[in-house]
Order: C-alpha cells, then sequence, then structure tokens
C-alpha cells in the first residue's frame, strides 16, 4: 500500500539509474541517516559506542571490502586480518614520524599501502584459484604479521612490541586516543562506513563491477568477451585491501587504541569477516553490513539477554551455551536462506509491496 | 520471512535495551565493587580457572567472615572474556560503572592491560597489573594509574639471572654460561629479551632466544636446537598449551629439569600435570608460595566451603594461580581498606589510586591476614608502581606438589630501572603524556 | 655479500657440518609431519565424499578426545571407553548428516565451509559443557621415554604416533579400495548425481563418511591430547592442517599424509636453519610460503584433480 512505484515516472537515464530510484525508499535512508548522525550520539551512552556501535561501523567497513574480493571477484581471502594490520601499521608509522599531517589523509594514504600490500599477494590469483587460493592469502596472514611482530621499526622500537594511537585532532575535536570523545569516533567511523559504503555500490555497478562479477560467473569465458583476467584480478584485490586497510587503522585509532599483532589474528578478525560476508550475502553491500550487525551484536546480545530476563547462570556454563546457541543459529540460518541478509530483505521489500493484499 | 526479520529487529532492539539497562544500574551506598574479568572457557581456561575462583573465594570470605572491608560489603561480578582482547573491553565498558563504579582492575591479560592502560586516567579506574602488562608502567611518574608491584617481567628476568649466579656460585661465573630463553612470540613472551640482551652483554654469557608461534603445541624445532647448542639454562616465557609441551619435549631430549626455568606463568599446576612424572624437578619463579598451609586458606575452607576440603581441592585452592589470585585480591582489598579508612566512608577509584600509591604491606600486616611467610612484603611509592623490592622465589615440582626452594632472589634494580625509565620517557614522549613530579 | 652468505651459505655449511644433527631435524620434522597428516586425513575424506570444507575437524578432535578422556575419569576401561567414544562420534555424525547436510544439499562450497564453522562452534561448547575445561591427562599406555640410534635421538611416542599413522592409512586403504562401502565412496566422491543413479545410498555414505572422520579425529585427538594434555587448544590443530591440504590436494589421502611430512620436515629445516637469520619463529609462515611457491607450478596441489576449465 505504502511501499509502491505507481505513479513514480523517469524521464531521464540519469533518474532511472540512481541508486534508490523509489521516493520511499529515499525517506527511508534519509531516515537512517537521521538515526545515524543524530539520534544514536544523543542516545547511546559510552558503553554504547564503545563496545558495539564502533567495532560494529568498523567491522562493518572491512567486511565490505572482503565483500569486494569474495562476493563481487569471487576470490576466497582469509587474509582480511593481514590486511587490516597494514592499515593500522602504517597509520601508525606515519602519525608518529609526521604529527602534523591531517589524520584523516593518514587513514586513506594506509589504505594505499594495504592495497599495495594486498595486489602483491594477490598475483597468484591468476594461476591458483577456489580453495587453493586461500593458500596465498594465509601466506599473507601469517607472514605480515610475523614482519609487524619481528621488525622492530614497525612499532618504533618500543620494548612491548605494541603500537599506541597517539592523539591527533580533527577540526580541533580529538578522534583518536584514548582521551577522544566517544561520540567524536563515531563520527569518524561513520563518515568513512557511509562514503566508502556508497562508493562501493557505485563501483560495483559500473563497469569494474561488471568485470569482477564477469570473472566471478566464470574466468575463462570472461577472458573471452575481453575482460582482462590480470588487471580485473588485482583491481579487486587492490581495492579490497584498501578497505581493509582503512578498515584496520580506525580499528586501532578509533577503537581500540593500542594493539599488538594478536589483535589481527586469523580466529579474531579473518575469520569473522567472512562469517559476515558469508551471512550477510555474497556480492551485496547492504549485506556486508548486516551480516557485520549479526556477527557483533549477536554474541553480546546472547551474554546479556540471561540475566535480563532473571536467568543467572555461571559465567563460563553461560559462555559455553552462547557458543553452541550461535552456532546452531549460523547453521540454522543457511539452512533457511543460504543467500544471506540481503536476500531476506529483498524477500521483505516484494513482501511489503504486496501488503496488504498479497497474490 | 517476514516474521523472522521482524524477530531479528526485536533481537537487535534487546541488544541495545540490555546494554542500558546494564550500564546504568542503580548507584547503592556502602558497597565497593570490584571487576573480575575471568577466562573459564577457551584455549587458557586451564589457567583461567584456578585465577577466577580465588577472586571469588576471597571476596566471599571477606563477606562472609568480616562482613565487608570496613563496613563496606564487597560487590564483584565476573565477566568472561574468553582471554579475547575484544571481549574483554567490552567486559570493562559494561562493569566500569556498576555499583557506584569499579574501584580497582586487574585485568589478567597482557592484551587488555594494554587496553586500559590509556582508559584509567579518563574512567578514573586504577589497573593493578600484579607481575604482567606493560612493565614501563612501574614508572609512576608517566603512569599514576597503573601499578604493577611485586615485581615485572624485566625485574624477573634480571633476577633469575641473579638465581643462576647463586647457583654456579657468584656472578662473576656467569660469563662463558650460555642461556636459552624460549619463548611465546608475543608482546607478551618478548617482554624479558632486551632485559636479557642488557644482563648478557654485562655479564658476559651467551644469550639464545627461541621464539614458539601461538599457540605452541608446535616447539619440536626450538628443541632441537637446544638438543644441539646445550644451553646451561632454559628460561621460559611461555603461556598455556605452551608450558605442556615445552616440558614434554625437555624431557624427550633428556635437558635436565633442574636446569630448566618457567617463568611465574609457565609454573601452575596445570603446567606439569600432563607431563607426570618427567616433569619432576622442573623449577619456575613465583611471587608467592603455593598450598594451604597458611591460617587464611583454613578461614577460607572454613567460611566459603563449609569445612568441605575435598570440595575446596576441586576448586584449586592452594594451587599456584589460585594462590595468585589471593595474593592479587589480598593487595587490591587491602588498598580499598586503606582508602577506606583514609576517607572514612566508601572510597572511589581516585581513593584507591590515592592509596596505592602509598601502599605497604609489611611481615607484621602478613601475618595478620593470615599468610605470613606467603609472600615478600611489598611497599610501594608515587615514583616507583613495582614496589622497592623486586624480585622472585624460585619453586619446583615434587611430582606432587609445588615447593619454594632457597630463599627470595632479589632482582638487580640497578640495571632494570634505568631501563623502565627509559622506556617510559618514549612512551610519554610519543603520547604527549607530561610526567608528574614526585 | 654477507646478506647472501646469512641465507644461501651459511645454512648449507651448517647442515653438512653436522649431518647427524640434519638427520634428526628431518626425523623431527617427519614426526611434527606425521602428526598434521592424522588431522589432514580427516578433511580429506570428508571433503572426498561430499565436497565440504570441513573446518569442525579441529572441534571434532577435541570433542572425540575429551569424550575419552571423561569415559575414562569416570573409571571405564579403555577399550570401553573407545568404542563408547566411537558410538557417541558414530550418533553425531548421523545428526550432522540428518540436520545439517541433507538440507544443505547442492550449496555452494562457501555455505558448506560456513556451516562447518557453526558446527565447531557447537562442538566447543557442548565438549566443554560435558567435560569441563581443565588440561586432562590421557594416558593409555604409549611409552615416552626417548633412546639414541646412532647418535640419532628417538622418542617412543613420535615412534607409535608414526606407526599408528600408517596403521591408519593402511586400513583406509583397504577400506575404500577392497570393500563395497569402499567402492560406494569413491563413487560418491567421483560423481554424486551418477552414484545416486546406479543406486548407492547417498545419505548412508555420508554418515558412514563423517563417522569414520570421526574415527581419525579420535586416534588423532589421543595422539596429540597424549603430547600435550586434552585441551581446548586442540581446536587449533585445524589450522596446521591446513597447509598440509593445499599442498597434498584436498582430495587425496596419500596427498594428506605426503604433504603432512613434507611441510613438516619443511618447517623444522627452515626453523633450524634459516630461523636465526631471519630473528625466528618462521615455521608458521614458511610452510604457507612454500605451498604457495608450489602452487604455481601446480595449481591443483600434488595429488589433487587436475583442474579442467571449459566455457
Amino acid at each position: 500500500m505504502f511501499y509502491r512505484e505507481a505513479g513514480q515516472f523517469k524521464s531521464t537515464y540519469q533518474t532511472d539509474q540512481a541508486i534508490f530510484p523509489i521516493v520511499q525508499d529515499r525517506w527511508f535512508m534519509a531516515l537512517v541517516f537521521i538515526v545515524a548522525f543524530v539520534v544514536i550520539p544523543l542516545v547511546a551512552d559510552e558503553y554504547w559506542h564503545q563496545a558495539i556501535i564502533i567495532p560494529f561501523l568498523i567491522l562493518a567497513l572491512a567486511a565490505i571490502g572482503l565483500n569486494i574480493l569474495t562476493g563481487y571477484a569471487g576470490l576466497v581471502s582469509l587474509g582480511t586480518g593481514a590486511f587490516m594490520a597494514v592499515g593500522a601499521y602504517s597509520t601508525y608509522k606515519m602519525s608518529t614520524a609526521f604529527p602534523d599531517l591531517n589524520i584523516i589523509i593518514i587513514f586513506l594514504l594506509s589504505g594505499v599501502f594495504a592495497a599495495m600490500v594486498g595486489m602483491v599477494f594477490g598475483a597468484p590469483s591468476l594461476r591458483i584459484k577456489g580453495f587453493y587460493l586461500a593458500v596465498a592469502t594465509l601466506a599473507a596472514q601469517f607472514f605480515i604479521l610475523w614482519v609487524f611482530n619481528k621488525v622492530e621499526w614497525f612499532f618504533n622500537y618500543s620494548p612491548s612490541g605494541t603500537i599506541t594511537a597517539p592523539p591527533r585532532e580533527l577540526f580541533g575535536v580529538l578522534v583518536t586516543g584514548p582521551e577522544a570523545s566517544p561520540v567524536a569516533r563515531y563520527y569518524v567511523c561513520l563518515v568513512f562506513l557511509v562514503v566508502f559504503a556508497f562508493a562501493a555500490k557505485n563501483m560495483a555497478r559500473g563497469r569494474l563491477g561488471r568485470s569482477w562479477m564477469a570473472i566471478r560467473d566464470m574466468d575463462i569465458a570472461a577472458e573471452i568477451i575481453g575482460i582482462r583476467p590480470l588487471q580485473t584480478k588485482l583491481s579487486a584485490f587492490g581495492i579490497s585491501s584498501f578497505y581493509c586497510g582503512v578498515a584496520g587503522a580506525l580499528y586501532i585509532f578509533c577503537w581500540l587504541g593500542s594493539a599488538e599483532t594478536e589483535a589481527f589474528d586469523i580466529l579474531n578478525v579473518s575469520f569473522p569477516v567472512l562469517f559476515m560476508v558469508i551471512i550477510g550475502g555474497l556480492g551485496s553491500v547492504l549485506g556486508a553490513i548486516l551480516g557485520a550487525a549479526f556477527i557483533t551484536l549477536m554474541p553480546i546480545f546472547l551474554t546479556n539477554a540471561p540475566p535480563m530476563i532473571g536467568i543467572h547462570l555461571a559465567a563460563d556454563l553461560q559462555k559455553h551455551i552462547e557458543e553452541i546457541i550461535l552456532g546452531l543459529m549460523i547453521i540454522t540460518f543457511l539452512i533457511v536462506e543460504p543467500a544471506g541478509f540481503n536476500r531476506l530483505w529483498q524477500i521483505a521489500k516484494e513482501k511489503i509491496r504486496k501488503w496488504p493484499f498479497p497474490y | 520471512m517476514k516474521l523472522r526479520s521482524l524477530l531479528l529487529a526485536t533481537a537487535g532492539i534487546a541488544v541495545g535495551v540490555t546494554g542500558m539497562i546494564e550500564s546504568k544500574a542503580a548507584f547503592a551506598a556502602k558497597e565497593v565493587f570490584f571487576p573480575v574479568m575471568v577466562y573459564r572457557t577457551g584455549a587458557y581456561a586451564p589457567s583461567g580457572v584456578p585465577i577466577a575462583n580465588g577472586f571469588r573465594d576471597y571476596y566471599d570470605l571477606l563477606n562472609k567472615r568480616d562482613g565487608g572491608i570496613e563496613g563496606n560489603k564487597v560487590v564483584w561480578e565476573e565477566c568472561e572474556t574468553k582471554y579475547n582482547t575484544k571481549i574483554g573491553v567490552e567486559c570493562y565498558e559494561k562493569l566500569k560503572g556498576k555499583h557506584g563504579g569499579a574501584v580497582i582492575v586487574s585485568p589478567y591479560s597482557t592484551g587488555l592491560t594494554y587496553q586500559l592502560i590509556p582508559k584509567a586516567p579518563v574512567d578514573n579506574v586504577p589497573i593493578l597489573s600484579m607481575g604482567y602488562g606493560r612493565t614501563a608502567a612501574a614508572d609512576g611518574r608517566v603512569f599514576p594509574w597503573v601499578f604493577n608491584f611485586p615485581s615485572t617481567y624485566w625485574s624477573q628476568a634480571s633476577a633469575f639471572v641473579q638465581y643462576v649466579g647463586n647457583q654456579i656460585g657468584g656472578l662473576d661465573k656467569l660469563s662463558g654460561q650460555h642461556i636459552a630463553h624460549l619463548h611465546h612470540n608475543s608482546a607478551y613472551g618478548k617482554e624479558a629479551n632486551p632485559t636479557l640482551k642488557a644482563l648478557s652483554k654485562k655479564f658476559g654469557f651467551k644469550l639464545t632466544v627461541l621464539a614458539v608461534d601461538h599457540p605452541g603445541q608446535e616447539q619440536k624445532a626450538a628443541w632441537l636446537q637446544i638438543r644441539r647448542k646445550r644451553p646451561d639454562w632454559v628460561f621460559m616465557s611461555g603461556w598455556g598449551v605452551m608450558n605442556q609441551v615445552a616440558i614434554k619435549e625437555g624431557n624427550s631430549i633428556g635437558y635436565p629439569m633442574d636446569k630448566f626455568v618457567g617463568n611465574w606463568w609457565s609454573g601452575s599446576d596445570a603446567d606439569v600435570i600432563p607431563a607426570g612424572d618427567g616433569a619432576i624437578g622442573y623449577k619456575s619463579t613465583a611471587m608467592h608460595a603455593a598450598g594451604t598451609k597458611f591460617p587464611l586458606f583454613k578461614d577460607i575452607i572454613k567460611h566459603v566451603y563449609g569445612g568441605d576440603a575435598a570440595k575446596a581441592k576441586a576448586n584449586n585452592v592452594g594451587e599456584v594461580l589460585y594462590n595468585r589470585a589471593i595474593l592479587n585480591a589480598v593487595f587490591a582489598t587491602e588498598a580499598v581498606r586503606k582508602a577506606a579508612k583514609a576517607k572514612g566512608g566508601t572510597p572511589t577509584g581516585a581513593d584507591v589510586r590515592k592509596a596505592l600509591e602509598t601502599f605497604s604491606i609489611d611481615k607484621a600486616r602478613l601475618k595478620a591476614l593470615g599468610l605470613a611467610g606467603f609472600a615478600n612484603p611489598v611497599s610501594v611509592s608515587c615514583k616507583n608502581h613495582e614496589g622497592t623490592s623486586p624480585g622472585v622465589f624460585i619453586q619446583q615440582w615434587t611430582g606432587t606438589a609445588w615447593k619454594v626452594q632457597g630463599g627470595f632472589v632479589p632482582a638487580m634494580s640497578d640495571v632494570v630501572r634505568p631501563l623502565v625509565e627509559k622506556a617510559a620517557a618514549a612512551y610519554a614522549k610519543e603520547n604527549k603524556i607530561k610526567p608528574a613530579s614526585c | 655479500m654477507e646478506v647472501l652468505n646469512t641465507f644461501l651459505i651459511a645454512p648449507f655449511l651448517d647442515m653438512a657440518d653436522s649431518p647427524i644433527f640434519l638427520l634428526e631435524v628431518v626425523i623431527g620434522g617427519l614426526m611434527a609431519g606425521v602428526m598434521y597428516s592424522l588431522v589432514a586425513l580427516g578433511f580429506v575424506l570428508i571433503y572426498k565424499a561430499s565436497g565440504v570444507f570441513n573446518y569442525a575437524q579441529g572441534a571434532m578432535v577435541l570433542f572425540a578426545a575429551l569424550t575419552l578422556v571423561g569415559l575414562m575419569e569416570n573409571h571405564v576401561p579403555i577399550i570401553v571407553a573407545i568404542i563408547l567414544t566411537m558410538a557417541v562420534m558414530v550418533g553425531v555424525a548421523m545428526l550432522i548428516e540428518r540436520y545439517m547436510l541433507r538440507p544443505l544439499v547442492n550449496q555452494a562450497q562457501i555455505i558448506l565451509f560456513m556451516a562447518c564453522i557453526g558446527l565447531n562452534f557447537v562442538f566447543e561448547g557442548a565438549g566443554q559443557i560435558a567435560w569441563g575445561s581443565n588440561v586432562k591427562k590421557l594416558d593409555i599406555g604409549i611409552p615416552e621415554n626417548s633412546f639414541e640410534i646412532g647418535g640419532v635421538l628417538l622418542n617412543a611416542f613420535d615412534l607409535t604416533a608414526a606407526i599408528t599413522a600408517a596403521i591408519l592409512v593402511a586400513f583406509l586403504a583397504v577400506f575404500f579400495q577392497k570393500t563395497a562401502i569402499g567402492r560406494a565412496l569413491r563413487a560418491v566422491a567421483d560423481d554424486h548425481q551418477a552414484a545416486l543413479s546406479v543406486g548407492i545410498p547417498l545419505k548412508t555414505i555420508w554418515v558412514i563418511v563423517w563417522s569414520v572422520s570421526g574415527f581419525v579425529a579420535l586416534v588423532a585427538g589421543i595422539m596429540w591430547g597424549g603430547k600435550a594434555g586434552v585441551q581446548f587448544s586442540l581446536v587449533l590443530i585445524a589450522l596446521k592442517a591446513l597447509p598440509v591440504l593445499i599442498l597434498g590436494g584436498f582430495e587425496s589421502v596419500p596427498g594428506a599424509i605426503i604433504g603432512g611430512l613434507l611441510i613438516g620436515v619443511f618447517e623444522k629445516v627452515s626453523e633450524v636453519y634459516w630461523g636465526p637469520a631471519f630473528g625466528g619463529a618462521i615455521e608458521g609462515w614458511f610452510a604457507y610460503m612454500a605451498a604457495l611457491v608450489f602452487l604455481m607450478f601446480r595449481p591443483q596441489g600434488l595429488f589433487g584433480e587436475k583442474i579442467i576449465e571449459r566455457v
């Protein structure tokens, strides 16, 4: 009844090609932005920002990055953590070496470094395919973290081998370091996510995204119709790693504040980000965001829910039950909807369109 | 499908509501709140469980026996971190504001300690990282909110060298000795390296550093090197499964166990039990004694376990890491006691920090606590957060129990302290901290 | 010049300097490799029959070992305990087939992989609820003493593990080659639909395969658990099996064995001889780098099925 495109005519190609072609969608997005930019900072307290929302935003950014590689270009990567680490460590090196350089520029430059590293480790993808390609990204994962752990230059010879985010300002407001307010850090992460999500969406719709998908669906066929596999695969690796690198920089500078390489461990980062992409739906920007929401929020919800309804279990028993429930939820979800949250979203839209008179 | 998305949406909102309610718990008077970060599950649970039980039992004892600390009820809450830094941060954020605010926190994880150090002055929650975390925090001028008495990794490494010197008849005999450092390849494991390197230069012993990757199940390469180079001593900075495997591998190459010394995280009951008789003679450093022969433990068994010694044993009472948690809880609650006395009411985190700056426990106080001979006396100053008498005991596994061998081995503070101050100054410069004057 | 010397010449001089030690390192690597192969075998079996990359194999190892130790702690005789554990693993296999594999038939590999990660969580939680998180000593009477033969140090436990692995592989080979079930398994591995159309019951086959890999998990659990006590970190050995699988090929049982041995030897030799030059702890990534270089020449692994691409 409310969600229909009837009566909305498009007279130019531009309007037809818009990301949100229907006026209701635009209203909905406006609402989302108001909630994100105005309501959440007003309502949420420090626990909310620090423990839930900021990690969600950062991991969503990483998930979009991985989705470009795995979802759109069909190349499996288990090295997300390493590419994020490249972003984090190069941000640390640059911000300590050039304290006056704008922190946003440093974040973006770190993304460029991550992109270069990503392309180096992506080069074997021309020859190695499927799960076997995982070895290239695994090699990246273990080798890069080893380098950051071993070469003291990367952590400025600090005896503990950890990097700490120094305080940096943006428009006169502290955005990194322990004294930066959660709201300021929230805004930085949010702006990055919004800009990068739209960029990803547009890339995926354009020539680049189409060539990624052609390579994903069948690379030999794609090659025959004139898509160059080298450039296409490397561009996927580069852009994906750029996203991951920026996410890694935010991960340390706007969230954790300090870290050793363990923070980018395969089980801590690489696998969870891959889960987000799969649960959210391969090849979808929205899916990556929804998947990130699920994987970061669900364990916290499962931890906090039983005490709320009056069940007080021993900490260890509760954690075990939580794990079992999370595992069963993942399996059930995949059985019900293997295409992920993105597909669920589309189905929901279809239903709303026909509501209240489905046929 | 719609129902499903509706459910998911509800779940999402519920996540939110829980967070809100949890973090805005009501303030109640006459309570002191201790957040307890535990890891009773996951790869490090064998170490985490005794630690968690120790804290729980001591706080419980204070309430049951004394009615709290100076009339303040002890309130504590466990939060399961799985030894994962990210979950730990979530736990800390959730707990720090509860029951009128945490008065002190002991993270029991190096990674988590690093996260909390910059937050402590912002949240007004002092950190007591007893023998772990950032060693440079021993410089109280740069790290006013962090305390790491009774000893740090660097002091420990120097005390180990001192111990070796004592064993071979003098520090001057160290030249020509060969020491291997077998360490977990993480920030924690590498802590002792700079100190050992400095000491090897000073005393002329040969140092071989062998790194073992996380989690440490695969150490054949390291032990083959030890077999070939035959170091006179092996010092280990291990954690979790690495310790158990190291003892087994050491055995299988026939390395003499009494020349194999673990640090204080490599000398718990769970570490030696899987190796069986092969572990007899293995040594480790310690901050305190193991076992239950001290009067305090009689109180714990009486008040907490209702006199049921078997149940107490099943809850790890008397194990090394359990006793570590007891010592930690004693330090924390004594600091709170001091702050409460000074204030004459319920102390806050800031009050406790002030109390920690002049904290001291002498022999008489230890005796009054029922812990005579359990640990060394400690006294902390504003400048020196490591305490004025850092050092270690050396304990040895007899096959059934850990026994302290010989006396207290003091650290070489003349070597370690300048290193600490240098590292702290570097940290201060990088993070634009103005050191306090002490 | 000096750099070249440390990386290219010194390690070889070092090897030549003490051939007995080199032999010892190689043997150490082989022994470590056997342990990797034991885990990798479970992966290969399941991948062959159902095309599932079973990430939960590590958790199955933990679950099987925990169940065995838990039973033995309750004074169940060892043989009975092993049989009971096997029964549990068969039960688990039936549950997995019924509630996970059957509804997910024909899904993309990455979805099945994800489902196995979900399964991994379930195993971790359930195993620890049932048997606790403490380190448990597993002693089924395997000797642990070391002895020297011609200056080469050997460990009885490692040898037992190697012999066990050899027996296990022989058993699997006979099972696959000589029995009707084995032939059916190979048929399923070749082509699901063709196998179905000649009347091979796919569901039964899956239960059998998951049970067999449960058995392999139990054996791996006994060996790894005997080495370091049964504890949670057994789950992490799944990561150790990854380079083995990639090098050996996902579909090949001999690949898992030879891949494991190669990775083991390669890791130890690189760590002992090149580790000091790089600064230590290089075995973690050296194995992957080696596998990567190898795959550049042979993208399907040592024994993997040749990848034929058609449009």
